[in-house]
C-alpha cells in the first residue's frame, strides 16, 4: 500500500510539471498581456510607456526564457508576483486557500453524505412515493443553475428571513476570538456550503441508488439472507458497502468539479477563497495569479483523487491486497 | 413421519411472465438423513420450489396454495421474524455460484461468523473458534490463513467449501444445495460432492439437491424428483427411475446425457489444414508500484499439433489449464510469443493489419454463452450478414447466403428480421453457429459452445454440429470441460494441464487408456458412471 502511495506521488508532482507548463503556454497564447491592460487604465498608452512595463515584468524576454525563470520559482514555490496586486502570488494564495478549503471540503461532505443517505432511503423505497421525492428533488437541484440557486438562497434566507449572513467569511468589524469566531465562520460557511454541496447530492443519490439495487441482486446478499441475518444488517454490511465502491470513485472524478463550482459560489457569496481570487485576476489578465491559481486548483484536484485512491484500497482487498 | 412435508405446492409467477404458475401442486416428502434430488431443466420450477422453503422467493413471486410442514408448522404462515429464525439453524442453502456466493470485502471468518451472530449465539472468540473448526471439517487447508483470507484470494472450489460451512455451522436439520457444482471443474466437483455425502452421514442432516446433470443424480441421490414446466412428472427411488423411468421426459433427459463413447479418427489428408507449432502464451500483469515484480502466467506452452480437413480436435482441461487461451491465440485475438500457427501453409502468427484481417474469416468461433455473444440491438439478419458485407459481399447476395445459412442450422428464415432476445438459448446459439459459418472458414473453433445449454438443446445443437461437419467437410477445435461431450465430438483429444499438453491422440486411446495420472483423475471425476455401468449392464440382461 506504501508503494503504491509512493509510486502515485511521483506520477502526481509530474503530471503537476505537465500542468504547469501547459497553463503558461496557453495564457500566453491569448492575444493581450498585463502591460496593454495597464497602460490602458492608466490612459497613457504610447509604446514608450508600455515598453517601460513589459521590462519592469520580464514581458520582453523570449518566451522560453520567462517559462524557464517561471519553472525555476513554481518549483521553490515561489509562484511570481502580481503586478496588480503589488504581492508575492503566494502569499496571495496562501492568505486565500484556507477559505476555499473550508468551504469545499465543507460542500463535499455535505453532497456524499446526504447523498448517499438519500440514495439508501430511495433505493429501500423503491418504486413508492418517497423514491419518486427524493428523486425528483435530486434532480431539481441538479438541474438547477448553481448560481441561480446561490442568488435565491442568499435571498430567501439572508435577504427575507434575516436568518443567515449571505455574504462574506466573518461578521466585519466583530473581531470574535475563540468559539465565538468559530461559530461566526460556520454560520456564514452554511448558506454557500449548501448551495455548492446541493448541486453535487443528486449525482452521489442516483449513484448510491442504482448501485445499491444493482448489488441487492448480486449473490451474496441472499447467502447473507439464508444465514438468517436480519435485513437491516444485510443492507449495512453487505449491500452499502459494496454499494460504495463506484461511488467512491464518481467522488474522486466529481471533485475536481466541485473545485470548478466553488468559483461561482465564491463570486454570489463574496466568500474570500481562491475561486473569487481566480476571477477578479481573469478580469484583470493578472498572468501570474490566474497561473497561480491553475495551479493550485489542479493540485487540489490530484490530492483528492488520491485521497479516492487511497480509500479505495482501504474499502477493497481486492485493490489493497494484489498490490 | 416425514422431516419435511410438501403439499400441493404452487407458486404464482407476477403478471405478464411466460406462464402463470412456476411451481404447480407440487408434493414431495424428505426424511432424515436421506438425500433428495430435484432433476430439470431450466425453468423447471426446481430452483423456485428450494428457494420457497427458505422463504427466499425473488420479489413479485408468492406461493399460491398448498404448504410447506416442517417441525409441525407450515412454513408459508410464519411471519418474516419466524422465517429468519429458521434460516442458517434449522435450513439452510447453498448456491450454485461459489464466486459471488461471498461478500467480496469481508474476511472469510467474518462472514462464517456472522452465523452465529445472526442468531445471537456464542461469544466473538468462540465463534472464531468454530469457525475455525468448521474450515477444518470441510477440508480446507491451513484454516488458520484461510479464516483471514478474503473470497478473491481462493479458488471457485474453495469458496464453495466456505459456502458449505457456512450452512453447516448451526447443524440444520435440511440442507438445500441448488446447484452447487455446476460451476465447478469436474475433479473439484467430484470432491464436493463426496464432501456433501460424508457430512451427511456425519451429522444426519436430509439434503435436497438440486441439479440439471443425471450424473450427479445416479452418483448421490437417494431418491428422485424430475420436473418440467413447474410439475413432478416422475419422482421414485434413484435406482428405478435411473434405470426404468417412465415419463417420456425422463427418459428423453436419460438419453441426451452424452455417453462415453469413442469416435474413430477420420482418415488424414496429405496436408494439414492448419498447423501450430510451438506456440507460446505468457500473460504479464503490473499491478500497481514500480519496484514489484510483474505477475507472470505460462497460459500456453510449446502448444504442437496439427488439424486435418474434415477432423475436430478437442481441447479439454480444468479451468485455467490454458484451452480458452490457446483457441485465442488461433483465431489470433490473442498474439502468441513465440510459435507458428499455419494454416494454408502461411504463418499467421504475427501478422498485422489488412493481412490480419484478410486471415480472419478463414478462421471463425463459436462462443460460450449465447446470451452475450449476440448484439442485442442487432438484427439477426445483420449478425449474419455483417461480416460477408465486411468482407465486400454485396447486400441483396450477403441476405441471401444468410437465410440458406439459417435454414442450415435449423431455423426458420423468417428470422432474419428478429432480435436476439426472441430466441431461446439453443436457438441463439444455432445463430452463433450460422454466423460463424457465414464467412465460408476453413477452420471452426467452438469454445464451450454447448456448456451453456440445458442437456436436451444440448444434445440438439451437438447433432446439428455433427450433421454440419459431414455435410460441410469442416474442420474443428472443440474446446470444453465435459469428457463426456467431448468423447462424443472429437476425433481426437488433447489433455491440458497448467498451459501444457499432457496428453494427444485419438479419442479410444486418450480416454479409453489414458497414459497420465491428469487425465485419470478427469476421467475419475466424471458423475454418473456407475449408472453407466449399471445400465450396461441391464442391456446385457435384455438381450
Amino acid at each position: 500500500m506504501l508503494g503504491f502511495i509512493a509510486a502515485r506521488l511521483v506520477k502526481a508532482v509530474f503530471i503537476l510539471l505537465a500542468i504547469l507548463v501547459l497553463n503558461f503556454v496557453l495564457i500566453h497564447a491569448a492575444p493581450g498581456d498585463p502591460a496593454a491592460v495597464m497602460a490602458g487604465e492608466a490612459g497613457a498608452a504610447d509604446e514608450k510607456f508600455l515598453q517601460d512595463l513589459r521590462e519592469r515584468f520580464g514581458l520582453d524576454q523570449p518566451f522560453t526564457v520567462q517559462l524557464w525563470n517561471y519553472m525555476k520559482g513554481a518549483i521553490q514555490l515561489d509562484l511570481g508576483y502580481s503586478y496588480r496586486q503589488q504581492m508575492p502570488v503566494a502569499e496571495l494564495i496562501w492568505d486565500r486557500l484556507p477559505a476555499t478549503l473550508l468551504l469545499t471540503a465543507t460542500a463535499f461532505v455535505i453532497s456524499i453524505v446526504i447523498g448517499v443517505a438519500a440514495g439508501v432511503l430511495a433505493a429501500q423505497t423503491q418504486g413508492t412515493w418517497w423514491d419518486t421525492l427524493i428523486s425528483s428533488l435530486a434532480l431539481l437541484f441538479y438541474a438547477t443553475p448553481l448560481f441561480w440557486v446561490a442568488l435565491m438562497a442568499s435571498l430567501l434566507f439572508s435577504v427575507w428571513l434575516g436568518w443567515l449572513p449571505g455574504f462574506g467569511y466573518q461578521t466585519i468589524g466583530a473581531n470574535y476570538t475563540g468559539i465565538d469566531r468559530v461559530l461566526d465562520i460556520g454560520k456564514h460557511l452554511i448558506l454557500p456550503a449548501t448551495t455548492l454541496g446541493l448541486f453535487f447530492t443528486a449525482i452521489y443519490m442516483r449513484m448510491t441508488r442504482a448501485s445499491m439495487l444493482e448489488v441487492s441482486r448480486l449473490d451474496f446478499v441472499k447467502t447473507a439472507r439464508a444465514k438468517g441475518l436480519r435485513n437491516s444488517v444485510i443492507q449495512r454490511r453487505h449491500v452499502l458497502r459494496n454499494a460504495l465502491l463506484p461511488v467512491i470513485t464518481l467522488a474522486g472524478l466529481q471533485a475536481g468539479q466541485i473545485v470548478g463550482g466553488a468559483v461561482l459560489t465564491e463570486t454570489v457569496f463574496a466568500w474570500p477563497g481562491i475561486g473569487r481570487l481566480m476571477f477578479e485576476a481573469i478580469s484583470q489578465r493578472d498572468y501570474n495569479v490566474i497561473l497561480g491559481v491553475f495551479f493550485i486548483s489542479a493540485a487540489m484536484v490530484l490530492l483528492f483523487n488520491l485521497i479516492t485512491d487511497i480509500l479505495y484500497g482501504i474499502v477493497d482487498p481486492r485493490i489493497r491486497l494484489t498490490k | 413421519m416425514s422431516l419435511l412435508t410438501i403439499d400441493n405446492l404452487s407458486i404464482a409467477l407476477p403478471k405478464g411472465a411466460d406462464r402463470a404458475l412456476a411451481v404447480k401442486d407440487v408434493s414431495f416428502t424428505l426424511d432424515k438423513g436421506e438425500i433428495l434430488c430435484i432433476v430439470g431443466e431450466s425453468g423447471s420450477g426446481k430452483s423456485m420450489s428450494a428457494n420457497a422453503l427458505m422463504g427466499l422467493l425473488p420479489e413479485g413471486v408468492t406461493p399460491s396454495a398448498g404448504s410447506i410442514t416442517f417441525k409441525g408448522r407450515d412454513l408459508l404462515t410464519l411471519s418474516d421474524d419466524e422465517m429468519m429464525a429458521l434460516r442458517g439453524k434449522d435450513i439452510s442453502m447453498i448456491f450454485q455460484e461459489p464466486l459471488s456466493a461471498l461478500n467480496p470485502l469481508m474476511r472469510i471468518g467474518d462472514q462464517i461468523a456472522e452465523v452465529f451472530e445472526a442468531h445471537d449465539l456464542l461469544t466473538p472468540p468462540e465463534r472464531r473458534k468454530r469457525a475455525l473448526e468448521l474450515l477444518h471439517e470441510v477440508g480446507l487447508p491451513d484454516p488458520d490463513q484461510t479464516i483471514r483470507a478474503y473470497p478473491f484470494q481462493l479458488s471457485g472450489g474453495q469458496r464453495q467449501r466456505v459456502v458449505i460451512a457456512m450452512a453447516l455451522a448451526l447443524e440444520p436439520k435440511i440442507l438445500i444445495a441448488d446447484e452447487p457444482t455446476t460451476a465447478l471443474d469436474v475433479t473439484t466437483q467430484a470432491q464436493i460432492l463426496d464432501l456433501i455425502e460424508d457430512l451427511r452421514k456425519r451429522h444426519g442432516m436430509a439434503v435436497l439437491f438440486i441439479t440439471h446433470d443425471f450424473g450427479v443424480v445416479a452418483d448421490i441421490a437417494d431418491r428422485v424428483i424430475v420436473m418440467q414446466h413447474g410439475e413432478v412428472v416422475e419422482a421414485g427411488e434413484a435406482e428405478t427411475v435411473l434405470l426404468n423411468p417412465t415419463h417420456p421426459y425422463t427418459r428423453a433427459l436419460l438419453d441426451a446425457i452424452p455417453a462415453l463413447t469413442f469416435r474413430d479418427s477420420v482418415e488424414q489428408t496429405a496436408q494439414p489444414i492448419l498447423s501450430v507449432r510451438d506456440l507460446d502464451m505468457t500473460f504479464t500483469t503490473r499491478t500497481g508500484g514500480f519496484f514489484k515484480k510483474p505477475r507472470v502466467v505460462k497460459a500456453v506452452q510449446k502448444a504442437t499439433f496439427d488439424l486435418y480437413q474434415g477432423e475436430t480436435i478437442g481441447i479439454v482441461g480444468e479451468s485455467g489449464s490454458g484451452k480458452s487461451t490457446l483457441g485465442r491465440c488461433l483465431v489470433r485475438l490473442l498474439t502468441p510469443q513465440n510459435g507458428v500457427v499455419e494454416i494454408g501453409g502461411r504463418d499467421i502468427s504475427k501478422i498485422t493489419g489488412d493481412a490480419l484481417r484478410q486471415h480472419r474469416r478463414r478462421i471463425q468461433m463459436v462462443f460460450q454463452d449465447p446470451y452475450s455473444s449476440l448484439n442485442p440491438r442487432s438484427r439477426i439478419g445483420t449478425i449474419l450478414t455483417e461480416g460477408l458485407i465486411a468482407y465486400g459481399e454485396d447486400k441483396a447476395a450477403a441476405r441471401e447466403k444468410a437465410k440458406e445459412l439459417l435454414t442450415v442450422v435449423g431455423l426458420d428464415p423468417s428470422a432474419m428480421d428478429r432480435f436476439p432476445h426472441e430466441f431461446s438459448g439453443g436457438q441463439r446459439q444455432r445463430v452463433g453457429i450460422a454466423r460463424a459459418l457465414a464467412l465460408d472458414p476453413e477452420v471452426i473453433i467452438a469454445d464451450e459452445a454447448v456448456s451453456a445449454l440445458d442437456v436436451s438443446i444440448q444434445a440438439q445443437v451437438l447433432d446439428l454440429l455433427a450433421d454440419l461437419k459431414d455435410r460441410l467437410n469442416l474442420s474443428m477445435i472443440f474446446i470444453t470441460h465435459d469428457l463426456r461431450v467431448a468423447a462424443q465430438v472429437c476425433d481426437r483429444i488433447i489433455v491440458m494441464q497448467r498451459g501444457e499438453m499432457v496428453e494427444f491422440g485419438p479419442s479410444a486411446q486418450v480416454l479409453g487408456n489414458p497414459q497420465t495420472a491428469y487425465t485419470q483423475s478427469l476421467l475419475d471425476a466424471i458423475p454418473g458412471k456407475a449408472h453407466e455401468a449399471a445400465l450396461a449392464k441391464q442391456k446385457e440382461a435384455q438381450l
